[in-house]
C-alpha cells in the first residue's frame, strides 16, 4: 500500500546533488520503492535556498516533505546549507537528512551540530544505493510522522 | 549479523517513559531486533537529565547513542527535556526520537522546531510496537552513522 500524505497529493522530496549519476540512481530507487514520491533536484547550494525560498524560477516551488542534502556542493556548501534550513524559523521543521560520501567523524559531528535530523553515507555500489533509498523511504515516509505542510496550503488558498 | 556500535561495546540507548507497561515492551521488542542494545531506562525528565548529566545515581551513566523521549512526562516534560538537549553544547549531538501516543499537530510540529530528529507515534497494537522498534533499530542503528561517542 502506498502512503500518500498531505490529502492524497504526492510526497515532495528535494534532492540536494550536483553528481549527475547519482540523481538518477536516487530516481530510480524512489521510482520502485513509492510512487508517490516526487524528487525534486537542485545542484548546488544556492539553488536549494532558491527552491527552499521560493525566489526566481522556483517561485512556485513546493514545500519539500523531506530534504536529502548532499555536503560537498557547488557554489553554497551543504553545511551552510543546512545552517540556514535549521536557523529558519519556517524551513526548520522540514526533516533534512545529510546523504554524503564522506566518513570523516568531523563532517558527521558537525552535521549533528547544525541539528541535521540525520547522517546516512551515500553507498558507492549500485545495489546497496538501491536498498538505501528504500530504507529512508520505509522509515521517513512511512513510519515518521512529518510536520504538517503548513506553507503549501497558505499557498494553494 | 549483528551490528555492534561504537568500536564494538554496547548500542546505549536511553528510553524516557513513565509508563512500566510500554518500557517493558521496548525491552522485550529491542532484546528481539538487536541484542546488543543496552536500554537505559529514565522514569521521568528530572531524572533522564540527570542521567545524562551524570547526576546522582547516574554518576557513571554512559553517554546514550540514541535517545528515545516521551512527550508526556512527570515532574519535567518531554518538550523541556527535548529543549535541554537540543540547546545543550554536547548533548546537541545525540538523535532524539520522539515517540508518544499524541497525535496533535501542535506537538508534532513544536518537536521538530525543538530539533527533534524526527516524532514517532507510539502504536497501541502489540505487533506494530514491535515491528515500530525493529525499524528503529533498522534505520537509527544500522543505516544511520551516529556521531562518535565523545
Amino acid at each position: 500500500m502506498q502512503i500518500l500524505r498531505t490529502e492524497g497529493k504526492s510526497i515532495e522530496v528535494l534532492l540536494v546533488e550536483d553528481s549527475p549519476g547519482d540523481v538518477r540512481l536516487t530516481k530510480e530507487a524512489f521510482r520502485e520503492a513509492n510512487e508517490a514520491v516526487h524528487v525534486n533536484v537542485v545542484a548546488d547550494g544556492v539553488e536549494a535556498m532558491a527552491f527552499l525560498n521560493q525566489i526566481g524560477n522556483y517561485f512556485r516551488a513546493p514545500r519539500p516533505d523531506l530534504i536529502l542534502l548532499d555536503l560537498n556542493l557547488p557554489k553554497m556548501d551543504g553545511r551552510e546549507v543546512l545552517a540556514r534550513i535549521k536557523n529558519d524559523d519556517s524551513l526548520k521543521t522540514i526533516p533534512t537528512v545529510i546523504l554524503s560520501t564522506s566518513e570523516a567523524a568531523a563532517d558527521i559531528e558537525k552535521s549533528y551540530e547544525l541539528h541535521a535530523n540525520c547522517y546516512l553515507n551515500k553507498p558507492v555500489l549500485f545495489d546497496a544505493f538501491d536498498s538505501l533509498v528504500k530504507n529512508i523511504n520505509n522509515f521517513w515516509l512511512t513510519e515518521v510522522t512529518l510536520p504538517r505542510q503548513e506553507q503549501s496550503v497558505l499557498v494553494s488558498n | 549479523m549483528q551490528i555492534i556500535g561504537n568500536n564494538g561495546v554496547n548500542i546505549e540507548v536511553l528510553l524516557v517513559e513513565d509508563s512500566p507497561g510500554d518500557v517493558r515492551l521496548t525491552l522485550e521488542a529491542f532484546h528481539g531486533a538487536n541484542p546488543a542494545v543496552h536500554l537505559n531506562i529514565a522514569a521521568d525528565g528530572a531524572e533522564a537529565m540527570e542521567f545524562l548529566n551524570r547526576e546522582g545515581k547516574h554518576a557513571r551513566a554512559p553517554r546514550p547513542d540514541l535517545i528515545l523521549l516521551d512527550l508526556n512526562l512527570p515532574k519535567m516534560d518531554g518538550r523541556e527535556v527535548l529543549a535541554k538537549i537540543k540547546t545543550h553544547s554536547i548533548l546537541k549531538t545525540i538523535p532524539t526520537v520522539i515517540l508518544t501516543t499524541s497525535e496533535a499537530e501542535a506537538d508534532i510540529s513544536k518537536s521538530y522546531q525543538l530539533h527533534a530528529n524526527c516524532y514517532l507515534r507510539k502504536p497501541v497494537q502489540l505487533d506494530v510496537f514491535e515491528s515500530l522498534v525493529e525499524s528503529i533499530n533498522d534505520f537509527w542503528l544500522t543505516a544511520v552513522r551516529l556521531p562518535q561517542q565523545s
